[in-house]
């Protein structure tokens, strides 16, 4: 693969573009909190996401062809400089994240309004924005230490985000406190295993420590090293013994917020567990310490049942889907554990597509506490009637999340499937299709709850603000879209997989 | 055979020693304390050990600050200390400091809330509430209370 290398001297605009795309939020969300003005607060959060999302489509279409872009920060040459790097994978990743900040950002503005002080509005975007540059900055950096500082950045404004849904429930609270000790413990371990491997190689730019890496895959210090980036990232992508935080904190955020963090965070988080599992420690590395097999896949098991299974219990709408989401992380990983690249595919689509059925479900939910003032089941029960299109798309994406077919969640689990199938083994084929069916039941109850019962008397009548269900639409469109035309999703996760399974050559 | 052990496994790596007992400390705190003050203060001493790992692996033996002359005419004689673990370690100060406050922060609005900072009392409130919402809701669950 060609690198595309650029001096300080000679860079014109398109040339910054790298480094643009985390600086726009990022200086968007001070200035907000400067001016202070309400009035202002939300244009600028909006046209900073819209900004990033345009310069995220940019840095894609340049990168799609199989080029990378590498940056250097101030000019200073890596290893000794940190380098910003952009390649297919990433690209892929960094317009999901700004896409659906653009999408989530009309609906928070409505959603917001009933759950949040409207003394604190202009603090909740700025946050937002940071929330936004942190994972930005973990995906774009090509520095490993630059990951952990673009990580806390990001970890620390959700924990605030988190809490400010406590003006409706107080639990927010102590979720946020949940999440910031857990994910404060995840970032040190992080830390330390950066610290090891900086003992083993001397270098923090990724494509120097996956080269010099290589020529030590036994050392006991790179074997510590990966036990510890393994178990921090873990603790953030919320793998299943490790998911304590994740309930309370998508039940009692703000709805606009548990929709951003439903759709993105895990989801960074699970490319920089791709990133270092795959592109710095090497896949033989892996072959030879055999974590996937005997760790990551019986975990991955255990979370499509043991979180499918308790949502089916819950009576609250947004914590069953909180569940869910641990659930379908457990797809996630079992296809990182099978181990191939048609497994690696299916965990890059299953990415993409959860991330696009969670934010609908969720944006469904933050509407109907919008209107009925709870997401209890007895809270929206018959609201099916009285809200026919918000929904009609809530069940597009309760289909999505089932897998039906001619929905996304049909078609990574489909992949997901075949690629059990390749490699012989058919009872972990037979697990995916049998928690689906689990999902089946819990998906069901709300269906059921939604249009067979009477809407409760209190309930007031009415569709979404048009600001709340555009959003919610597109996410539902969307879910149907990846179903049809797959083109995009398969295609664009089977370059990163074949990127990721290459090992560091992927990072030349 | 008993000094071969002390000395170079023992001795000499004291400083990582101190880091694993600082960290096990660290984190036997935020596990077992009630109080969430006594958690960030685990958490505090579990990121400081971290600190001190770094710091450690930018020892050079022998070496000093890693100060460059004023009139820059390095004697190549001259071995310096690593400077990028103290950089490195800069920025994960700052970090520490945020998540500390931060969780100071929420600290007090949880005491405002609950009027409390011990997580058995705060976990029996929590339980009330979850109680109160099932027999509230619970209809939807066959009347579950």
């Amino acid at each position: 693969m060609e690198t595309e290398i650029l001096h300080h001297t000679r860079a014109s605009f398109q040339d910054h573009l790298p480094v643009l795309v985390i600086l726009v939020p990022f200086l968007a969300a001070p200035l907000m909190v400067l001016l202070g003005s309400r009035r202002l607060s939300w244009p600028i959060a909006f046209g900073a996401s819209v900004a990033a999302f345009g310069i995220a489509i940019l840095l894609l279409a340049k990168v799609i062809d199989g080029t990378e872009i590498s940056y250097h920060i101030g000019g200073w040459a890596p290893p000794l400089g940190i380098e910003y790097r952009v390649d297919a994978a990433n690209a892929f990743v960094l317009l999901l994240v700004t896409g659906i900040a653009a999408i989530v950002l009309p609906y928070a503005r409505e959603s917001i309004k009933t759950e949040v002080p409207v003394r604190h509005h202009t603090l909740f975007y700025a946050l937002f924005l940071l929330c936004l540059t942190g994972l930005l900055g973990v995906v774009v950096t090509g520095d490993a230490f630059n990951v952990f500082v673009f990580l806390e950045i990001s970890s620390l404004s959700t924990y605030v985000l988190i809490a400010q849904g406590s003006y409706r429930d107080k639990r927010a609270l102590t979720a946020a406190y949940d999440y910031l000790i857990m994910g404060t413990i995840g970032a040190t371990f992080f830390v330390i295993g950066l610290g090891l491997l900086y003992m083993a190689t001397g270098t923090l730019n990724m494509a120097d420590i996956a080269e010099r890496i290589a020529d030590q895959g036994g050392n006991r210090t790179v074997r510590a090293a990966f036990a510890f980036i393994v178990v921090g990232v873990g603790l953030k992508v919320a793998i299943y013994p490790l998911h304590l935080w994740l309930p309370n904190a998508y039940t009692y955020a703000p709805s606009a917020v548990t929709v951003f963090l439903a759709a993105t965070a895990t989801k960074v988080a699970v490319y920089v567990l791709l990133r270092f599992m795959f592109s710095i420690f090497q896949p033989a590395f892996l072959f030879e310490v055999n974590t996937l097999e005997f760790i990551i896949l019986p975990f991955a098991v255990l979370a499509m049942f043991a979180a499918s299974f308790i949502a089916i219990f819950q009576n609250d709408f947004k914590r069953m889907l909180a569940y869910s989401s641990i659930a379908q992380i457990g797809y996630i990983l079992l296809g990182i554990g099978l181990l191939s690249e048609a497994g690696l595919t299916a965990a890059i689509v299953h990415l993409f597509n959860h991330g696009i059925t969670k934010a609908a479900l969720f944006m469904g939910v933050g509407i109907y506490v919008l209107r009925s003032g709870g997401s209890f089941l007895d809270d929206i029960q018959g609201l099916g009637r009285v809200m026919p299109l918000t929904s009609a798309a809530v069940v597009i994406g309760g289909l999505s999340l089932i897998g039906v077919p001619g929905t996304a969640g049909f078609i990574s689990k489909w992949v997901l499937v075949q690629a059990a199938l390749e490699k012989g083994w058919w009872p972990v084929a037979l697990m995916i299709v049998a928690s689906s069916l689990l999902a089946v039941i819990y998906v069901w109850r709300v269906i059921e709850t939604l249009y067979t019962k009477p809407p409760a008397s209190d309930v007031i009548a009415g569709e979404a603000p048009l600001s709340m269900l555009v959003p919610l639409w597109i996410m539902a469109i969307a879910c149907v879209w990846f179903g049809l035309d797959t083109d995009l999703t398969i295609g664009a996760s089977q370059t990163a997989a074949q990127g990721l399974l290459s090992g560091s050559a992927g990072m030349r | 055979m008993f000094d071969e052990f002390t000395g170079p496994f023992i001795i000499g790596h004291m400083n990582y020693w101190l880091f694993i007992i600082l960290m096990m400390t660290g984190l036997y705190i935020v596990v077992a304390k009630g109080n969430l003050v006594k958690k960030i203060v685990g958490l505090n001493i579990f990121q400081t050990s971290v600190f001190m790992l770094y710091i450690s692996m930018g020892k050079v033996t022998g070496g000093t600050a890693p100060i460059f002359p004023h009139d820059l005419d390095i004697d190549p004689d001259v071995i310096y200390s690593n400077p990028l673990p103290h950089v490195l370690i800069l920025t994960a100060i700052v970090v520490g400091i945020a998540t500390t406050s931060l969780g100071l922060a929420l600290i007090v609005r949880i005491n405002e809330e609950y009027g409390s900072i011990e997580e058995e009392r705060i976990l029996e409130i929590e339980q009330a509430i979850t109680v109160a919402e099932n027999t509230a809701h619970g209809d939807v669950m066959g009347g579950r209370g």
